[in-house]
């Protein structure tokens, strides 16, 4: 049987259905995984006390794609990937993962998911009490038995795809911030994931390394087949890498598509936020109250 | 006024009872995680090692000195009744049953337990924690178990460490300095001390380095992301432990006499 990889599937964990969008449901013998999106985000809720962080997001990130989730500071993109990896769970709403749900997964179940993910944390997340060559050999360590020879051919294997061969013996505080977003690359892929997740990977960084970084995004990418999910506001480095990018603002998806859909939308907060223009509907202050209300508000208190 | 005040009682007693029933559910987790596969021996061989080599010289320095005063204080009390015979025994029942135990675990608190507190606090605003989730490993696991358990074996080695030291500085004193007789001295100590005496002291170090790891660990565990929390953290665990110490040792005390 034969269909189009445009189509959505929407089967659920445990049956063997998939509606593509003409309404057909079709029914296999096996779930139809290559139809499938890696990870599938359905209704997600995230609120913090009165602050909603995602507000019913639905949204795909498709396998062997690269995603850029792209938004300003306090829009939800961080916030979207701690649901997506199960680092947090939602207040509700389903993130699909390999056809499982984790927000409703055992946590032996969410390990044995993770051990296909790999993430770029914004502050690279190094072990300070351990040197670069052990970070990277430490989830080799934890989770497979392979002997140290071999463990030293991965990780110099690791270090050389990220330009770092050399610094095996030095500590993290040893290097500069480019330099340990590179190590934590390099952890990330020890693994060979099936997925990478990037917080913010050019956070920080000079335009060289911030070219290094989306280079070595797109490389993981091209050459070895993984799915990437990139939460970043770099607008230049994210068209670069970008195969699908989603925008988000306070909460809520305003956008999605490939580059040229987004560099083309018509939508006044798209075009803002990818032109960084300080006029349009974004506002630049998030109180709901007015500035003249606040400054009397404060001077009647003081008084 | 008096609402106000009422007010401001409930909500401290309810957080109170909050952070007590937090705490217990992380030490309930992090002793039974400790007992799950995989066993993590290396990492809890560290702990000891941190915990326990690295304090041998506080413990030491502490334990001497500590000896050396009650020889020197006891020698001055009990010559005021010609009993200065009874110096051993007076020495090594004070060290033993309160001094050693006490002590020890304020000294530890002060260099190890501060320390823990800082170092799961850096972690935890460093994203070390979501890191070793994302790499499928427990932070509570890898992290909080061994270090709860090094707590547990290192506090009693170090109070047997602390009592042998301290009866030692107040044998140099007593004996050497003063010149109590040697037989004496020891003869007397044997006579006195009893195998409940050692077992009580060992008790109150088994639960004082409980107190110590768990109270280290949940305080750097529970810090604000930030680094006035780390350092918050790292204050409050020296304070809480301390004070909780005390208090153990006079429960612990009148439950073992």
């Amino acid at each position: 049987m034969y269909m189009h990889p445009d189509h959505v599937c929407q089967s659920r964990p445990g049956t063997h259905s998939c509606v593509v969008p003409w309404g057909i449901i079709v029914d296999t013998p096996e779930p139809l995984r290559y139809l499938c999106p890696m990870i599938h985000v359905e209704n997600l809720v995230k609120t913090y006390g009165s602050i909603v962080a995602c507000s019913n997001l639905n949204c795909r990130f498709e396998e062997k794609k690269v995603t850029v989730i792209l938004g300003g500071s306090g829009s939800g993109k961080s916030t979207l990937l701690r649901q997506v990896t199960g680092l947090e769970k939602p207040d509700s709403g389903s993130v699909f993962f390999d056809g499982v749900d984790l927000t409703r997964a055992t946590r032996k179940t969410v390990y044995e998911k993770r051990k296909k993910m790999g993430m770029l944390f914004q502050g690279s997340a190094l072990f300070n009490y351990l040197d670069i060559y052990e970070n990277i050999a430490f989830p080799l360590r934890e989770h497979t038995r392979i002997a140290d020879s071999v463990i030293k051919n991965i990780v110099t294997m690791k270090l050389e795809m990220v330009g770092l061969r050399g610094t095996e013996h030095l500590m993290p505080s040893q290097l500069s911030g480019g330099m340990m977003k590179r190590v934590g690359l390099a952890r990330a892929i020890v693994m060979d994931p099936k997925v990478i997740f990037y917080d913010e990977p050019t956070s920080g960084l000079d335009p060289i390394s911030t070219g290094v970084i989306g280079k070595l995004i797109k490389d993981l990418n091209t050459k070895l087949g993984v799915t990437s999910v990139v939460v970043s506001h770099d607008i230049a480095s994210s068209f670069n890498i970008a195969d699908k990018i989603i925008i988000l603002y306070y909460g809520d998806i305003i956008a999605q598509g490939t580059v040229e859909q987004i560099q083309n939308s018509t939508d006044e907060r798209v075009v803002q936020f990818i032109t960084g223009s300080p006029e349009g509907p974004i506002a630049f202050t998030r109180s709901d109250t007015s500035y003249i209300d606040a400054l009397l508000t404060d001077n009647d208190q003081k008084t | 006024m008096n609402l106000d005040i009422a007010a401001a009682i409930g909500r401290s007693t309810l957080s109170w009872i909050q952070i007590t029933g937090r705490s217990g559910v992380f030490l309930f987790i992090a002793l039974f995680q400790a007992f799950c596969r995989p066993y993590r021996i290396s990492r809890l061989i560290k702990e000891i090692e941190f915990i326990g080599s690295k304090s041998f010289l506080i413990v030491f320095v502490t334990a001497l000195f500590t000896g050396m005063v009650l020889g020197l204080q006891g020698y001055h009390t009990l010559t005021q009744f010609g009993a200065q015979a009874l110096l051993g025994s007076a020495v090594a029942l004070s060290i033993i049953r309160e001094l050693g135990p006490v002590l020890c675990a304020l000294m530890v608190t002060g260099r190890a337990g501060s320390a823990i507190a800082a170092q799961i606090g850096i972690m935890k605003i460093t994203d070390q924690f979501p890191a070793l989730e994302m790499m499928a490993i427990s932070p509570v696991k890898y992290v909080i178990s061994p270090k709860i358990i090094a707590g547990i074996i290192s506090l009693p080695l170090l109070t047997a460490f602390f009592d042998l030291v301290g009866i030692v500085g107040g044998y140099l004193v007593g004996v050497q300095l003063l010149g109590v007789n040697q037989g004496v001295y020891f003869s007397k100590m044997i006579s006195a001390v009893t195998f409940a005496d050692i077992y009580g002291g060992l008790i109150k170090s088994l639960c004082f380095g409980l107190l110590i790891s768990w109270i280290s660990c949940f305080m750097g565990f529970s810090a604000r992301a930030t680094t006035e929390g780390v350092s918050r953290a790292t204050t409050q665990t020296v304070v809480v432990t301390s004070l909780s110490i005390l208090v153990v040792d006079y429960i612990l005390t009148s439950l073992l006499l």
